[in-house]
């Protein structure tokens, strides 16, 4: 089994997601080659074949030009499997690949059983089986759910790819724009009471942060209620907001979307508040408590400030 | 202009979900549905579009069972000007290179200048299609949008990456893009427009119309996950509950002391 592992690369960085691709093809005991778009400056601690690309040429995005070059390197090894980070990098260039090559793209990844891969359902309230019917696969592989246990270590033998089809560029990359700056850094605070959908409504967010105060924390928020603009993006606690740990997460109202959870599931003490009991916060809550929040919290508060 | 955009029915993801007989999928039965949420940004982001360029035509298309159409209603109320419902029983049960061909082969000849779709479905969560139907149709696609502008066949797109940062990228169309949450404040249908929406064109073709391709993936088994690390469940009283987690909190953690 040969696996051709895609790594990513962002303004001049390698990205961490790299390794987790290394991890997985150790975990399947796959023979494994790299594909990066990137920089010589900046190379994987990785033991194995490594097609380079340079970025500067290329551009960090550009997906009819990425789909070429990875094509012409997926001709050279034959690959079973293509593996990507389930990333925006990573999910916008994998189908493009499946599609060429005809292949089954199993997307999100969470497990390999039985050599079968596992995807989330529901919002990972569901899990599910995936048979592939074609020989050759796409994968993608839900972030964080595999990892080296040891150190990235080693390095790799360099060959340099090209491509001609820069004619084929069909988007114009102008550049990144930062997270904006400003507002709270949450990843300084040791207690962080976050708000969810569950709250209802932006008048109910004063009970949550009136119980960070009281806890002597800050508020944090899910992507729903930023994005419903009844908080400011930097409290946005996720894969495109912060990644906390304090010593104490409370998530109120959140059911616990993977994108929340892999931005707070390293917390030292979570204590989830949620009327569904089956919620998938569930799953990383060391307390679950099941209650309606505009009765709980107010309750709570006041035993909190009695103390 | 032509704009077509692509919406799902889904599940309420609050839903208590349960097995089929099969074992395959979830149960269709005792669910409340409603509009991939994505969709719901894809549906206002080209409405807003055909606001902007004069004597716009807007279609939204949907795949499954009939009761699909009661979304679809919601799409023409917001403004989309027909809906086409591609009949499917067992859409559920169709891979994403499946639907995506489906939608591509109706696409085809319509002469799409933007197609519009989420950046993936809430229950599948595949992020697939959107893309796929562009590579199908040829035309380039941009995924995963949280802001979108629209000037003189310019297509100008933030995407969103990870951590916060956003990438600026253009294209020109036809193209397609698909869809993230929070690009746009998702408008509520009104009820005049809901009345108006009643006598809008919506015409169903079948399935296998369409459909001209074979799955390249099933899925063999769905299941619950296994409850990890056993956390403490608590349920009653409020003021009880609030002194039990007030004792949990001075017995683990220190943010009490």
């Amino acid at each position: 089994m040969k696996a051709l592992l895609v790594a990513e690369y962002r303004d001049g960085q390698l990205l961490g997601s790299t390794y987790e691709l290394v991890a997985f093809a150790n975990q399947l005991g796959a023979e494994s080659a790299m594909f990066l778009v990137g920089s010589d400056s900046a190379l994987p601690q990785y033991d194995g074949p490594l097609y380079l690309a340079d970025s500067g040429k290329y551009s960090e995005f550009n997906p009819a030009v990425h789909k070429q070059l990875l094509l012409d390197v997926i001709a050279k090894e034959q690959p079973e499997m293509v593996v990507f980070a389930h990333s925006s990098y990573g999910w916008d260039l994998a189908p493009r690949i499946a599609l060429t090559l005809g292949a089954a793209q199993v997307s999100e990844v969470v497990e390999i059983v039985d050599g079968v891969p596992v995807a989330p359902v529901c919002n990972s309230k569901l899990r599910r089986q995936v048979k592939a019917n074609t020989d050759r696969t796409v994968v993608t592989l839900q972030a964080g759910a595999f990892g080296l246990s040891d150190e990235p270590s080693g390095s790799p033998t360099v060959e340099m790819i090209d491509t001609d089809s820069d004619s084929a560029a069909q988007i114009e990359f102008c550049g990144y724009e930062e997270a904006e700056a400003g507002g709270v850094d949450l990843s300084k605070a040791d207690v962080i009471v976050s708000a969810g959908r569950g709250i209802g409504k932006p008048e109910n967010l004063e009970i949550v942060e009136v119980l960070a105060k009281a806890l002597g924390g800050e508020y944090g928020a899910s992507r729903p209620v930023v994005d419903s603009d009844w908080a400011d993006h930097s409290r946005q606690v996720g894969t495109t907001g912060q990644t906390v740990s304090p010593k104490l997460y409370v998530a109120c109202g959140i059911s616990g979307a993977i994108q929340h959870l892999a931005g707070m599931k390293k917390s030292e003490f979570i204590v989830a508040i949620n009327t569904d009991k089956d919620a998938p916060i569930g799953e990383v809550a060391d307390v679950l408590l099941v209650a309606d929040l505009k009765q709980f919290l107010p309750v709570l508060t006041e035993k909190v400030r009695a103390l | 202009m032509k704009i077509l955009v692509c919406i799902k029915q889904v599940p309420d993801m609050e839903s208590k979900f349960k097995i089929n007989a099969e074992g395959t999928w979830y149960d269709g039965i005792d669910l409340a549905w409603r509009m991939n949420e994505y969709d719901e940004y894809a549906v206002e982001q080209a409405v807003q579009l055909k606001e902007q360029v004069a004597g716009s035509d807007l279609t939204v298309l949907c795949i499954g069972r009939q009761q699909v159409q009661e979304t679809m209603k919601k799409a023409l109320a917001i403004g989309c000007d027909r809906g086409v419902h591609v009949a499917d029983e067992n859409s559920h049960q169709k891979d994403p290179f499946e639907i995506a061909s489906v939608i591509a082969e109706f696409a085809s000849d319509k002469g799409f200048d933007l197609i519009f779709t989420g950046m993936q479905s809430q229950d599948r969560g595949s992020a697939q299609v959107g893309v796929l139907i562009a590579e199908m149709l040829g035309m380039p696609s941009i995924s995963t949008i949280v802001d979108f502008a629209f000037a003189d066949g310019q297509i100008s797109a933030k995407r969103e990456l990870e951590g916060g940062i956003k990438a600026l990228v253009k294209t020109t169309a036809p193209a397609l893009v698909t869809c993230q949450l929070g690009l746009n404040t998702p408008r509520y249908p009104t009820l005049p427009n809901i009345m108006k929406a009643k006598k809008k064109e919506l015409l169903s073709v079948e399935v296998a119309d369409l459909l001209k391709v074979e799955a390249k993936q099933e899925t063999a088994k769905i299941y619950f996950p296994e409850k990890k690390g056993g956390g403490l469940v608590l349920e009653g009283e409020v003021a009880d509950l609030a002194d039990q987690l007030i004792q949990i909190l001075k017995d683990k953690t220190a943010v009490l002391a």
